[in-house]
């Protein structure tokens, strides 16, 4: 199978490319860039993408997914979760381990990888948890998880709260070169919260949640990585003191990265005044001061991802009280959206820089072997158009879900087709 | 009236203006001369419905409803959590739904989690009156604090009041606070430090952490009741040290002004957060406040359930 990219153009944040170029695939493999139908010699291509006036990037790499299988497969499973990733621009997607079972031995991440294999329309990289059912108590068989093909660790939800057991996570795993991811919390400090404490939770009367819960950790963790030498990341951070400590961290030189959600970059805290229960997810939506910490942090590149926590739930676990409602939103399918209306437009990021936010940084921070368009690297590419104007509708989602706080938003920027492992997966219609 | 009733629902102060607050005052005004009467049953609500749906105990609010809504003549029926479908499970969503379908005017809900009403509200097409939302809004008991001010005062505009004890999780704190802004007044709000929500400064409260200083000056106090549970939860260390450097005593009314008003929402904790001598005293407007409670329900069940003109029956 021969696929040529004919017209657009491409940017390769990993290989400092930014040009009109053809891009041509090979048996699920980048062949070649440059005129492809000038090349002599060269037997035509059996399908031809014409991307005249688009873009055509590396497919996105997403490091913190939810496809909720096994489990709760009512609400996501590998194959609805995987076209989400692909109608998103997403190529390769990190499942977290937080299903039922908990992904915290080989046998959990072996049948996920196989279920990917059959059903996935993306690749799956499947993150074990840190500790046995995600308790925090003992070590999961984190080298059999690494063996199974495991690419980083976290108890994502439940942060590990015993310093003791996280110094010894990021020892061991060190030993595989594997990230350690904390989802940062300090679980006594937000009790029953469900939302950031601020002005908006003073005059709502709903329980804050302190931006000092997810810095202390940070905090405590940065520390750690410090004693150990490990790669620690945080997930989802979402606070100014949280992301000055990792700044501070990364200038001394320790092997601290993080990623950022799209909804902490686009909403604050104030959206909670509709109680909606697409507001609330954990971190929650914080205030202005940290919103606008996360774009320059995002600017400087002290925040080396964008990834979406993209978090599927029921409608019944939506329509509820506030207090009762479930954490999480889905991402996938509004993220280059989000990035490209909030982060490009308001000039906080390039359109080459949003693209390796979400392309070769993530790639290289969980030593994935993707978010490139070398020649003889995996065929995984996205074509967008960067100013298409659009009106997300959750209906149309790929998603088995429809939690999103985005529905009914104007949208500049829009995934056009997407290409993973040679295969034409996404491809949008008109 | 300068201007008529337009909204459906009433979920809290904070979206009202001053002209809506100012027409509910207004229409308490001749409700409270109907529950003046010897015989107190009014036509008004005649073949009206309302639901006191409560999904935490109450014994002022909900009896107050139902009075209110007996003498204008509706039909009120009491559901509390407790007996109903909610102990089987039932979502808030398909109670509401539930109650739609048999076409009451009114639904009346006390719930324990903010924005409750919120929800119901936009779920159906009977009017919503939130009776008290999680640490949210008590709008109901905000209006009759008012109404039992101005009805001392003449005005509520450039009085001074200190609201004290545990502000964090009071609804009537915050009903309070939006209201009495609204209306011109100066607000003060006094307690343990853990029980002081964050940025209140920037909703133009000051803010005390002792009691004395906050009610020296002020035209009206009110002391709010503090809860056993809270001490589980560790933001105080005993009732009996709460009561030490909280309570309101006649010592402590020395320094006050000295025809402060005294204010409770109740229920009361006699000898924690208000002494005996100070709630049964001469300026405690307590059992006012329940009174004028049935005339703020009066007037709102009509403003928002459209009866006829209630004065001329």
């Amino acid at each position: 199978m021969r696929i040529l990219i004919e017209g657009g153009r491409v940017i390769d944040p990993a290989n400092n490319v930014d040009d009109v170029l053809d891009v041509l695939i090979e048996d699920g493999r980048i062949a070649a860039l440059g005129a492809q139908r000038t090349a002599r010699g060269a037997p035509p291509p059996d399908r031809v993408l014409d991307a005249r006036g688009k873009i055509v990037c590396p497919g996105f790499v997403d490091l913190h997914v939810h496809l909720r299988e096994p489990g709760r497969e009512d609400v996501e499973t590998i194959a609805t979760g995987t076209r989400a990733a692909a109608r998103g621009g997403f190529t390769s997607i990190c499942a977290m381990p937080n299903t039922s079972p908990v992904n915290d031995n080989q046998s959990v991440t072996e049948f996920v990888l196989d279920r990917a294999r059959k059903e996935g329309a993306v690749n799956v990289f499947p993150v074990g948890a840190i500790t046995k059912g995600q308790k925090g108590e003992e070590l999961a068989e984190i080298g059999e998880l690494v063996g199974a093909g495991c690419v980083a660790i976290s108890d994502d939800g439940m942060p590990v709260m015993n310093a003791e057991i996280m110094r010894r996570a990021l020892e061991y795993a060190s030993m595989f070169g594997i990230p350690v991811i904390q989802h940062a919390e300090d679980m006594h400090m937000t009790g029953k919260g469900s939302m950031h404490e601020g002005l908006v939770s003073t005059e709502l009367g709903i329980r804050g949640i302190p931006a000092a819960s997810e810095a202390i950790i940070v905090a405590r963790d940065i520390l750690l990585a410090e004693l150990t030498g490990s790669h620690y990341h945080v997930a989802h951070v979402s606070t100014a003191e949280a992301i000055h400590l990792i700044r501070e961290a990364k200038a001394k030189g320790l092997h601290v990265t993080c990623e950022v959600t799209p909804h902490h970059f686009a909403i604050t805290d104030e959206a909670v005044r509709s109680f909606s229960t697409n507001t609330k997810m954990s971190p929650p939506l914080r205030s202005t001061r940290h919103v606008e910490a996360v774009k320059a942090a995002l600017k400087d590149g002290t925040i080396d991802a964008i990834a979406t926590d993209h978090a599927p739930h029921t409608i019944q676990e939506k329509e509820v009280e506030f207090d009762y409602a479930a954490n999480g939103i889905i991402g996938l399918e509004t993220a280059f959206g989000l990035g490209m209306t909030v982060l490009v437009e308001e000039e906080v990021l390039t359109l080459n820089e949003l693209i390796a936010r979400l392309t070769c940084d993530p790639a290289r921070i969980f030593n994935l072997s993707k978010g490139t368009l070398s020649v003889g690297a995996d065929a995984d590419v996205t074509i967008v158009d960067p100013t298409r104007e659009w009106v997300v509708d959750v209906r149309k989602f790929a998603s088995k879900s429809r939690n999103s706080p985005f529905d009914g938003w104007k949208l500049r920027g829009e995934v056009l087709a997407t290409i993973a492992g040679g295969k034409v997966v996404w491809q949008l219609e008109g | 009236m300068a201007i008529g009733w337009k909204r459906k629902d009433l979920l809290g102060i904070q979206d009202l203006s001053v002209d809506e607050i100012n027409l509910i005052l207004d229409t308490a005004v001749s409700m409270k001369e109907i529950a003046s009467r010897d015989i107190k049953k009014v036509p008004t609500l005649r073949g009206k419905t309302i639901i006191n749906l409560f999904y935490e105990p109450s014994t002022r609010t909900r009896t107050s409803f139902e009075i209110a809504g007996k003498w204008m003549s509706a039909d009120v029926i009491n559901i509390s959590a407790s007996s109903s479908s909610v102990v089987k499970g039932e979502s808030l969503k398909d109670t509401g739904l539930t109650l739609q379908a048999m076409h009451p005017d009114v639904v009346v809900i006390r719930h324990e989690a903010a924005g409750a009403p919120h929800i119901l509200a936009g779920l159906i097409k009977a009017s919503v009156i939130n009776a008290g939302d999680g640490a949210h809004e008590h709008p109901t008991q905000a209006l009759l604090d008012l109404f039992t001010i101005r009805e001392r005062r003449g005005t509520l505009a450039g009085l001074k009041a200190a609201i004290v004890g545990d502000i964090l999780h009071s609804r009537v704190a915050r009903s309070n606070i939006f209201g009495m802004q609204k209306m011109g007044m100066q607000v003060r709000v006094s307690g343990p430090a853990t029980m002081l929500p964050r940025y209140l400064e920037q909703l133009g409260v000051e803010v005390f952490g002792r009691i004395e200083p906050a009610i020296a000056d002020v035209d009206i106090i009110m002391m709010l009741r503090v809860q056993l549970e809270r001490q589980a939860a560790g933001l105080f260390p005993t009732l009996r040290e709460y009561s030490k450097l909280f309570g309101l005593n006649l010592d402590r009314l020395k320094a006050a002004k000295r025809d402060v008003l005294i204010m409770h929402p109740g229920p009361i904790n006699r000898g924690v957060e208000i002494a005996p001598e100070v709630a049964d005293g001469p300026y405690s407007l307590i059992l006012n406040q329940v009174e004028n409670g049935l005339a703020i329900r009066m007037a709102l069940l009509y403003l928002l359930a459209g009866g006829q003109a209630a004065t001329n029956n």
